[in-house]
């Protein structure tokens, strides 16, 4: 069991997976998250937003998925588009400023691509930044995957 | 119905708004505009909607859900809502019930589909202790497996809405206007609605059921009556209702979406 789980954890290391130690959900290295549980791949003055891998789990199977126009703004910390699962529509909020500039077509007819890819196939929006100061109030893999484990352990 | 004073320490504020015959769509206008722009917790009542009406689910389809042609003929109103689940058709028979809370309003629940709607079923637990063989049922109030409520939400960053439309009674005509849907829960078995649903008024009063509301949540939060007056007089200028009424011409376009892959069907046999 031990060193399955050395394996386990030098294995995730190599893929840049970071696995919290008591919850099941996934955090990716490389990415920033805020406290809503939407994560964002920075590159250059870019970003590729959707929801995390503890998001998807807690909301069930997405059935529907609402996305903006293309050319609307978007601002950190606020609604852009809502996932529907169960019987629930979820907002979902953008941990960046700027303009969407891409949406992903394929959750159309695909919704649940946020279930099986959330970090990946199920990316949500792509956004020309426009205030690179906010990164700063992301939380880094680390620190996410901690205040996932406090989230869920308050409960 | 009054709580004593010594019961109301120590629980949040719920403020509660009695309606009776209000419009469904005026009322998700009022509960959308709660949900967004308040920080207040709220229950709202409704008792029965005067006109019969259509609900669905804020990804509703109507040609995949809805009897198109019966629905034109007899000039339904279908509107859709902004919350999630399934379509409903509602009447004066129809007692709704909608929770609106901030996400710490009650203690440990956590902001997601599932953990309100199980927190939902333990205060209706209370409500029908005694009535009934009530359960939730995957996510449908139930007496035995005939439903009576279907419940809907929507989750924003800092607050919910759980709202439930109770069938106390209604018209086995309305049931007509509603298709089996693709997506239907398990214990559903593929029976239709007459065989699926049963009435609220077989099992407890109108009264007795809104009396029994209202005390149960008076044990979990501190409830006073709000009139509705108070939030029409402070309109919120940033603030505009995604529940709509669909327009004849959309439905029209549905019942064109059932039809044409007949019609080329037709055109294509010998």
């Amino acid at each position: 069991m031990a060193a399955r789980m050395l394996w386990a954890s030098r294995a995730a290391g190599y893929l840049r997976i970071s696995v919290p130690h008591r919850g099941f959900a996934t955090v990716l290295k490389d990415l920033k998250y805020c406290d809503s549980h939407e994560w964002a791949k920075v590159e250059g003055s870019s970003a590729t937003v959707g929801i995390t891998d503890h998001a998807q789990d807690h909301l069930g199977d997405v059935v529907y998925v609402e996305l903006p126009e293309v050319g609307a703004s978007v601002t950190q910390g606020e609604g852009f588009g809502a996932v529907e699962s169960v019987k629930a529509t979820s907002d979902i909020n953008s941990p960046v400023s700027g303009k969407v500039v891409e949406v992903n077509e394929e959750l159309s007819n695909s919704p649940g691509l946020i279930n099986s890819s959330p970090y990946e196939q199920g990316w949500i929006i792509k956004v020309d930044i426009s205030d690179a100061g906010q990164l700063n109030n992301l939380m880094d893999a680390d620190k996410y995957s901690k205040f996932c484990e406090e989230e869920d352990a308050k409960h | 119905m009054t709580i004593p004073q010594s019961q109301k320490i120590g629980r949040p504020l719920m403020k509660l708004i009695r309606l009776r015959g209000w419009p469904i769509l005026q009322q998700l206008h009022i509960e959308e505009q709660l949900l967004r722009t308040s920080s207040e917790n709220w229950c709202i009542i409704n008792d029965g909607t005067r006109k019969p009406t259509i609900v669905m689910g804020v990804s509703g389809k109507p040609a995949e859900l809805l009897e198109i042609k019966p629905v034109l003929h007899d000039q339904v109103p279908v509107i859709k809502r902004f919350t999630g689940g399934g379509t409903v058709i509602v009447d004066s028979g129809t007692i709704f019930v909608t929770f609106i809370c901030n996400k710490d309003a009650v203690p440990d629940l956590q902001p997601y589909p599932r953990p309100i709607m199980s927190w939902s079923s333990l205060i209706y637990n209370e409500v029908f202790q005694g009535t009934g063989n009530f359960h939730l049922r995957e996510n449908d109030y139930v007496f035995g497996n005939l439903k009576f409520g279907g419940n809907a939400q929507s989750i924003t960053k800092g607050r919910w809405i759980h709202h439930t439309s109770f069938l106390w009674d209604y018209e086995i005509r309305n049931m007509a206007y509603l298709k089996l849907p693709s997506r239907a829960p398990e214990y559903r078995s593929a029976r239709d609605h007459l065989e699926f649903i049963c009435r609220m008024k077989d099992y407890i009063s109108r009264s007795d059921f809104i009396d029994r509301t209202i005390r149960t949540l008076g044990t979990h939060f501190s409830v006073e009556p709000e009139e509705l007056e108070a939030i029409q007089s402070v309109p919120s200028t940033k603030f505009s209702p995604s529940s709509r009424l669909l327009a004849t011409q959309e439905i029209e376009s549905a019942l064109f979406k059932v039809e044409s892959p007949k019609s080329l069907a037709c055109s294509l046999s010998p």
